[in-house]
């Protein structure tokens, strides 16, 4: 059985590690806006035009010409209390625009991480298994092709086919212009959703299969493998039974490690597809100088990405049986 | 080999090794005439000519003309040979940080943990978030994004020279020389340099696709180069705008050139490290 108490004192040490992760990841942020010249007031109040003396009262209450150092421990006192501060783009709360935001984008990004796990694994599993032959060939030449596509043309080139050229999907929005989204139907909704989520799917495939494949070519190398074929086995049973059960635990680990290239595709496909996620907003934050919002989503960015090398570690140490075994003095 | 009949085609007659060289000769050649007719081109033979507005392709035009009568070919070369730059930029940069690092880390076992904490730093804000925090902390614009992509692309190869060093730290090698009471400094230059120097450069050169890939990215985006500049980013960013109207050309041409520049970088990497890498030379 499981450990629990093993467990708990593992997930323990590593919340505090990240949560000192976390205090450098937004000291670096941090640093790095400052640096630049970014001034929220000029976003604040955008085109409206004000009196020097205004401008002045601003730049107190935002506090632009205080230290970093001051800055950034408001800042912080802030956000320990949950408050992230108001978004500039969008004047509501900045966590209620991540809150919004990060569930369509979830919806999205788990979608195709699973559509996308599922299918490299079975192509890398169809590509050892046939090794060498034409198919294993063509296989490897498409995920090479995907590989150094960059995810953003493979976007653009899926809008041009399917939404212009064939008309099949709209060509972006969540929502159907001129509606709401409290009254968008399920089904409107999902055909907004397909196109981004294919994309998504088809860049994330490469890894996972060639990955896969060498994986299973490894064990198919293998004396056990042999020794099954000897006895008679053979064809998909000898696969199932002797390659798939050793190689599905550490795609899936693969597959949570892949969380950051999956939020980077989705911040390039949703602005593609102007699908309203959590990325879209991050590049109209970055593009607007919306500095609370951009810290925001910087920060959920690390805690997605963290859960997903979690999940990673726990399957890896936990899970997989034969490195339980070796743990036990450890 | 399995089938031994004669064959007249002249691949099937090359050894691996042989095999191998032509792939990074072709590679290579290719790449390296992209540079060098995109510095032979100059800004200003990208001229506009409203008479040939948004033409599609044709033998005078190759990848079509945008809206403002430009050539998208000498456009997309010029962009790509821009790429190629940044890119080499970045991935220098960031070879030059990864071996700094590795360095740091073989010092001692308080640097090297702090080392692999850096890395875990760096990794866990998605890369394209990190590359906008660095491009926009920076100002934006050719700098920007190559500091962005060098200071995000070192963690693989730090990671391997880390290995690397390790493993030669423990060799009876290196003990003797500490024992004849040579520094580290001396151990390292003489003893640990030449060994991983090959996976410096194969390290550098497959970061390349990646800063490559990136680059136009974050320009994609909107963080990166200035729209003036011919960047493969800003064209297809551009050809956005005329996708309703039908211009597929715009987007097509250029992103699979640059699909195709950055698969020449990963294939002449891989095959470079099959050349260096002697265990893989019995394949």
């Amino acid at each position: 059985m499981v450990n629990t108490e093993k467990i708990l004192k593992f997930l323990g040490k590593k919340i505090v590690r990240f949560i000192i992760l976390l205090i450098f990841v937004i000291l670096l942020s941090f640093i790095l806006i400052d640096l630049s010249p970014i001034n929220p007031v000029k976003t604040y109040i955008s085109n409206v035009i004000i009196s020097a003396d205004q401008i002045a009262k601003l730049e107190a209450y935002w506090g632009v010409n205080e230290p970093i150092t001051s800055k950034m421990v408001n800042w912080l006192g802030n956000v320990v209390k949950g408050d992230l501060g108001t978004s500039l783009i969008f004047r509501i709360p900045v966590i209620d625009v991540i809150k919004e935001r990060f569930t369509a984008s979830l919806v999205l990004m788990i979608t195709s991480w699973l559509f996308s796990g599922v299918l490299g694994f079975l192509l890398g599993v169809i590509a050892g298994f046939k090794k060498d032959t034409i198919i294993d060939k063509a296989i490897k030449v498409y995920c090479y092709i995907l590989q150094s596509a960059p995810a953003f043309w493979i976007a653009l080139v899926m809008l041009m086919v399917f939404s212009i050229y064939l008309g099949w999907f709209p060509s972006g929005l969540g929502v159907p212009i001129g509606s709401l989204s409290e009254n968008v139907t399920f089904w409107e909704w999902l055909n907004r959703l397909i196109l981004p989520m294919v994309t998504l799917s088809i860049v994330g495939v490469a890894s996972i299969t060639l990955y896969t494949r060498d994986k299973l070519i490894e064990v198919m190398n293998s004396d056990y493998f042999l020794f099954a074929k000897a006895r008679g086995e053979r064809g998909w049973n000898l696969i199932t039974r002797h390659g798939i059960r050793n190689i599905l635990l550490p795609a899936i680990t693969l597959q949570f490690l892949g969380f950051s290239e999956l939020f980077g595709g989705a911040v390039l496909v949703e602005q593609i597809f102007t699908y309203p996620g959590i990325g879209q907003a991050a590049v109209s934050a970055g593009l607007r100088s919306d500095v609370p919002l951009l810290l925001g989503i910087v920060i959920f960015s690390a805690i997605f990405v963290y859960c997903g090398n979690l999940i990673a570690d726990i399957l890896y140490n936990f899970v997989d049986p034969r490195i339980k075994e070796g743990e036990e003095d450890g | 080999m399995v089938n031994s009949k004669k064959s007249y085609n002249p691949l099937s007659r090359m050894n691996l090794r042989q095999k191998t060289l032509l792939t990074i000769g072709l590679s290579v050649l290719i790449l390296v005439l992209v540079v060098i007719s995109s510095l032979f081109i100059n800004s200003s033979d990208i001229t506009t000519n409203f008479k040939i507005m948004n033409q599609p392709p044709s033998f005078e035009h190759l990848f079509g003309t945008d809206w403002m009568g430009r050539d998208m070919f000498t456009r997309t070369l010029k962009g790509l040979g821009l790429s190629v730059q940044i890119g080499a930029g970045a991935s220098i940069l960031s070879s030059i940080i990864a071996i700094a690092m590795a360095l740091m880390g073989s010092i001692n076992k308080y640097l090297d943990s702090l080392m692999s904490w850096l890395i875990d730093l760096f990794l866990s804000i998605p890369h394209i978030l990190l590359i906008i925090l660095i491009s926009i902390g920076l100002g934006g614009g050719a700098f920007g994004v190559t500091m962005g992509v060098a200071f995000t692309h070192w963690t693989t190869l730090a990671r391997v020279l880390r290995a690397d060093i390790k493993q030669i730290n423990t060799s009876d090698y290196v003990k003797l020389s500490e024992r004849f009471g040579k520094s580290r400094l001396w151990i390292a230059r003489h003893h640990i340099l030449p060994l991983i120097v090959t996976q410096i450069i194969v390290g550098t050169i497959l970061i390349f696709p990646h800063a490559i890939m990136h680059e136009a990215s974050v320009t994609f985006l909107g963080f990166g180069l200035s729209p003036h500049e011919p960047a493969i980013g800003i064209i297809l960013s551009e050809s956005m705008k005329y996708l309703a109207t039908g211009d597929w050309w715009l987007a097509l041409f250029p992103g699979l050139a640059l699909l195709i520049l950055v698969l020449l970088f990963d294939i002449a990497g891989e095959n470079i490290k099959k050349l260096l890498d002697p265990t893989s030379a019995n394949e």
